[in-house]
């Protein structure tokens, strides 16, 4: 009885062992960290239907993805920026995978409804401290931000144009805990991913924009960048870059690509 | 020589095999706690080592600026250890007199009821994982901070004390009570014998009597204070300034843990090793400061 066990058990392992064995292609992917979510999940579902495939992603930033594209040390370059002019004529060309939108986010309570971009640079650089500057009721204002290195805080200060210059009150490490913190305090200001917004807290128009994931997509709202899959014009992909590409840009990816937090393109 | 003697011989060899094979079984296991604390240290200090030579040891530790991710990085810690240093400085301030007399109530006045009423409490606090802590202190603590100082926002180098303070109870009450307990009836009632009245026993007798027991659970609170990162990083804010009292400040240890998931390796992951060692030998220096205090005293 216990030999029978022990052969199936062994007979399981070696089955097992040979499916790990079996070779298939791969599929490597380089760039922008504030992609990691995206790419992660779409990779993750990719290699669950496609097990024979493996998809890598190689966590460098947009600049150096963009170079290993160019290089064809990667198949697909992963860009959170649009292509510089030099690197199009470089012969790279761009196709959006998704947006990412950042809500700017205050209290429900918070009478300030509409800042312009330029407003709220001023207020997260420390210009303007208090919200009676912006037509609020007076209290100063409390900046609600991400760790150094996280994708959103990134993304932020890079479309508002305050790297490195945020006086940060709170630098929190997760976008449910700048919710929840901007939810429990009436002078509070953050940013979050679009995706994640709930009821508790208030978003701001920005340039008169109220954000939805329209907005985003069709640009009148500012608080936004792509995520760009870059490829090399002319060059064709491999059979199993094709077909990761394929999958990822087709109207399927969607809904991944909404949970993992951005807008999708198509 | 007699039969029954050569009997005992030979079960006294026999036992005294046994209890060979079953000392040495100790002592691999004794070495296994030794290989871990082995095995951290060199780990720790190899990986330690390279960021602190690159950025210089004096820059290092005195620099007050932290940017790791900044186009010109800079990477000075002393906000993180002063931090550290006041808060663990500010939760023994509070932290310490509770628990020290609430253990020797709970030693020596209180009621049989009582005492495994609150003693079963201080367990359970010991037993509330630190999250839960750090959650409370997110949506109670921080608020009320706000509200009661009337600061812009609660989340401050007083909200981390509090938490601690509450957190380092448990080890500081338990030590202390054990501690206080094991002290011989018999100079408690000889001092009351002399004319002492019960306070007086207590404090002039049980609890010099019960001292190293007392010092013991200070350092353990000391410990646990400086060595907590979870529940910090809920309610400090996080953002790398000198401390202040109402100021958001961030903790040598949430200064690894809240960068290390996104950390890129080079300077930057290699600087939150060096922190991390860096809390490492303050623990070390804190015990063995305690250690030589005790022995000290005992002398003296």
């Amino acid at each position: 009885m216990k030999k029978m066990l022990i052969i199936a058990v062994m007979a399981i392992l070696s089955l097992s062992l040979a499916t790990g064995c079996s070779k298939g292609g791969s599929v490597s992917t380089d760039g922008s960290t504030s992609m990691e979510k995206v790419i992660g999940s779409l990779a993750e579902a990719y290699m669950l239907a496609n097990d024979s495939v493996s998809v890598t992603y190689n966590p460098t930033g947009s600049g150096s993805g963009i170079t290993a594209v160019a290089e064809g040390r990667c198949d697909i370059g992963l860009s959170s920026r649009y292509l510089k002019a030099e690197e199009e004529a470089n012969g790279l060309t761009a196709t959006i995978l998704a947006y990412d939108g950042i809500a700017i986010i205050v209290h429900p309570d918070n009478p300030v409804a509409a800042l312009t971009l330029e407003q709220i640079a001023a207020v997260f650089t420390g210009e303007i401290t208090d919200w009676s500057e912006l037509g609020g009721e007076s209290g100063s204002i409390v900046l609600i931000g991400r760790e150094a290195g996280s994708g959103t805080r990134d993304g932020f200060e890079s479309i508002v144009g305050v790297e490195e210059q945020c006086a940060y009150r709170q630098e929190l490490t997760s976008t449910g805990d700048v919710i929840t913190t901007v939810a429990s305090n009436p002078n509070a200001i953050g940013y979050a991913s679009l995706a994640a917004i709930k009821d508790n807290v208030k978003m701001i128009s920005v340039d008169g924009v109220i954000p939805s994931e329209d907005a985003v997509k069709d640009g009148s709202y500012k608080v936004q960048r792509p995520f760009l899959l870059v490829t090399k014009a002319g060059s064709e992909l491999s059979a199993d870059a094709q077909a990761f590409f394929d999958y990822i840009t087709s109207p399927n990816a969607a809904e991944i690509i909404s949970a993992a937090g951005a807008v999708p393109a198509n | 020589m007699k039969r029954s003697d050569k009997k005992r011989n030979i079960r006294g060899r026999k036992n005294k095999r046994l209890e060979r094979a079953i000392h040495g079984v100790f002592l691999l296991l004794g070495l296994v706690t030794v290989g871990c604390v082995l095995l951290i240290s060199v780990y720790l200090i190899i990986s330690g080592i390279p960021a602190i030579r690159e950025i210089g040891l004096i820059d290092f530790l005195f620099g007050k600026t932290w940017a790791s991710t900044a186009e010109d990085p800079q990477f000075g810690i002393l906000p993180f250890i002063l931090t550290s240093v006041y808060g663990t400085a500010g939760a023994i301030l509070i932290g310490v007199p509770i628990g020290f007399f609430t253990a020797v109530y709970l030693a020596k006045v209180a009621p049989a009821r009582i005492k495994s009423v609150a003693s079963s409490a201080v367990s359970l606090l010991a037993g509330i994982p630190s999250v839960v802590y750090g959650l409370v202190g997110m949506l109670v603590l921080v608020p009320a901070i706000r509200n009661i100082f009337n600061v812009a926002d609660g989340a401050s180098l007083l909200a981390a004390i509090v938490v601690l303070s509450v957190m380092i109870l448990p080890s500081i009450i338990k030590v202390s009570l054990t501690a206080l307990e094991a002290v011989p009836k018999e100079y408690e009632e000889a001092s009351l014998a002399l004319g002492a009245t019960p306070v007086e026993t207590y404090f002039r007798v049980s609890v010099p009597a019960a001292r190293s027991g007392i010092a013991a659970s200070v350092v353990l609170g000391v410990g646990r204070a400086i060595g907590e990162a979870m529940a910090v990083m809920m309610v400090s804010g996080n953002v790398a300034n000198m401390p202040s009292l109402f100021q958001s400040v961030r903790f040598l240890t949430t200064a690894v843990a809240g960068e290390m998931s996104y950390a890129a390796e080079g300077l930057q992951r290699q600087a939150l090793f060096s922190i991390a060692l860096v809390l490492f030998l303050f623990i070390m220096l804190i015990n063995a400061a305690l250690n030589f205090l005790l022995k000290r005293k005992k002398e003296g």
